[in-house]
């Protein structure tokens, strides 16, 4: 009978737990998974190879000078992904807003947004570093050109998004140019912004570190601190540094889907579970 | 009208509606109706043939509701006054009239997303509402109400069109909406649609109800079914 009256519990509560059971008991299978290889498959002296869980938080999260050093490496990463996500979503929006206003722009521009997409980052890497130097600069053009894409193909496929029986309306009364964008286009376009917005927000992250894995000099995050550990073979604050950045990836996700629900949620069915 | 893809949509279509007219036009599905309202209107460019019109202010209730999914009830109804730069006060009296005159009172603050497919028509129809145009065009505007709500409208309509003296051009399915709101019913035939007949209707206004019931009613009715049979053959 409790355990009737358990699962029968307030909707919040329940709806909760059900959200928040399955990832944790896939979560439990993962650290499983985890001790077993390192205790199960791994010969000892292999070991540094994978480290335990408990280990990588003894050594890289409860180690203050480990931890900090990881925070640091963190928010200097964020700071160029939040740049290099800010540049993106200008230039998407313009180039966008741009398309969207003549078919012209749209067939000029469209085939070099595809090819720039297409180029492998790591292909131009030296080109970026010949051409900005290998400091923040550098880091902030590979964020950008990484994250660029999907909130530019998502705001054009946005504005274009409108009924067209909303449109002749727009028409027949008469709208200008700049009415029928603030009225019709850019609300229409919104439920599409924010998911290339949330796209682009965790290639933002990836964009950062990868940047920063290639250009070390300044303010240096985390990119370098992974390849400063992966060279020392210092398997626990490797692993922390690699947490970490999930988190961060992770937050920048649920943040945006946040935004997302807040914004726009009363009027338009979110369809992804998240946020 | 020829379309870009070679589909014929309407042939040889001819006649004037004037103010105090309110011409009905029934035929079969795709046979170019909303087509023509298009071009009466003005969104769509004949490939031949003109139209003359006071495209001023046209006030066109659409087959679709078409209302943006991120206003009110109340915030759509409201669009067309804004387009026209009526101020923010007289505009909400306008979309206050005329929600309750489709009967949407109580649901001024729902989104497009919570009403039913009913209630965004009559949302869409008070937005047209709110202008008084000298023209009004009316693509099915009836199909997703039930009947007793249709009736109620057609009778809204009908007043409305008594008081504002609008020339009204209307389409529909329904046989007995034609003939109840209308001074004259023409009867398309199928693509290429061209008009096959014409029927004036003289009951005097205002028609009650009851009118419904009236055995010439029922006749002109019948006749009119009997032609629109004729054109789908
Ligand atoms: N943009 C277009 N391009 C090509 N063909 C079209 C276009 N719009 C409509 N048609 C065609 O023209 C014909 C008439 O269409 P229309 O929408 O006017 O029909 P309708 O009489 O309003 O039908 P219904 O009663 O079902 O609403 C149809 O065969 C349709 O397929
Ligand atoms: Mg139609």
């Amino acid at each position: 009978m409790t355990e009737r009256n358990a699962i029968q519990g307030p909707g919040t509560v329940r709806s909760l737990s059900q959200r928040l059971l399955p990832p944790m008991i896939l979560g439990s299978g993962f650290v499983g998974i985890w001790y077993f290889i390192a205790y199960g498959v791994l010969e000892p002296r292999r070991r540094f190879l994978l480290r335990p869980p408990h280990e990588v938080i003894q050594v890289g999260f409860l180690e203050w000078d480990n931890f900090s050093l990881i925070l640091n490496s963190l928010w200097s990463s964020t700071k160029v992904a939040m740049m290099g996500l800010s540049i993106a979503i200008l230039i998407g929006f313009m180039l966008a807003i741009t398309m969207s206003q003549a078919k012209f722009a749209e067939r000029a521009i469209f085939p070099f947004m595809v090819t720039l997409q297409a180029i492998p980052i790591l292909a131009i890497t030296p080109l970026i570093g010949f051409w900005f130097g290998t400091g923040q600069t550098s880091r902030v053009v590979v964020c950008v050109i990484i994250s660029l894409f999907p909130i530019l193909l998502n705001t054009l496929f946005g504005l274009q998004s409108a009924d067209s029986g909303l449109h002749d309306l727009f028409t027949l009364h008469h709208a200008n140019r700049i009415t029928r964008m603030r009225k019709l286009m850019f609300p229409a376009a919104l439920p599409a912004v924010f998911a290339g917005l949330r796209i682009s927000a965790g290639l933002s992250v990836i964009g950062a570190i990868v940047g920063d894995f290639f250009f070390g000099k300044g303010d240096a995050g985390i990119g370098q601190l992974l390849r400063k550990h992966a060279s020392q073979l210092a398997g626990e604050e490797l692993l922390a540094a690699v947490i970490m950045s999930s988190a961060l990836g992770v937050t920048v996700f649920l943040f945006f889907g946040w935004l997302q629900e807040r914004s726009i949620g009363r009027w338009h069915e979110t369809t992804t579970g998240a946020g | 009208m020829v379309f870009p893809d070679g589909t014929e949509a309407l042939r040889d279509v001819s006649f004037g509606v004037d103010k105090g007219e309110f011409v009905t036009i029934v035929g079969p599905s795709g046979c170019g109706k909303s087509t023509l309202l298009k071009i009466a209107s003005g969104l769509l460019e004949p490939t031949s043939g003109q139209v003359h019109a006071d495209r001023d202010q046209i006030g066109y209730v659409f087959q679709d509701p078409t209302l943006l999914d991120w206003r009110t009830a109340r915030g759509n109804v409201e669009l067309l006054a804004e387009l026209h730069g009526v101020e923010a006060g007289e505009r909400r009296r306008l979309a206050a009239e005329a929600i309750e005159l489709v009967g949407l009172n109580g649901f001024e603050d729902h989104y497009p997303k919570s009403l039913s497919g009913g209630m965004r028509m009559r949302c869409s129809l008070a937005r047209s509402l709110t202008l008084k145009p000298p023209v009004f065009l009316f693509d099915e505007p009836f199909g997703a109400v039930d009947e007793i709500t249709r009736e109620h409208l057609n009778e809204e309509t009908q007043r409305l069109f008594r008081t504002e003296g609008f020339a009204g051009l209307f389409i529909t399915h329904s046989i007995s909406e034609a003939v109840f709101l209308s001074t004259r019913v023409l009867v398309m035939s199928a693509r290429p649609g061209q008009i096959v007949a014409e029927f004036d209707i003289d009951f005097e206004y205002p028609r009650l109800p009851e009118l419904r019931f009236d055995p010439l009613f029922a006749e002109l009715c019948g006749q009119v079914s009997q032609n629109l049979r004729g054109s789908h053959a």
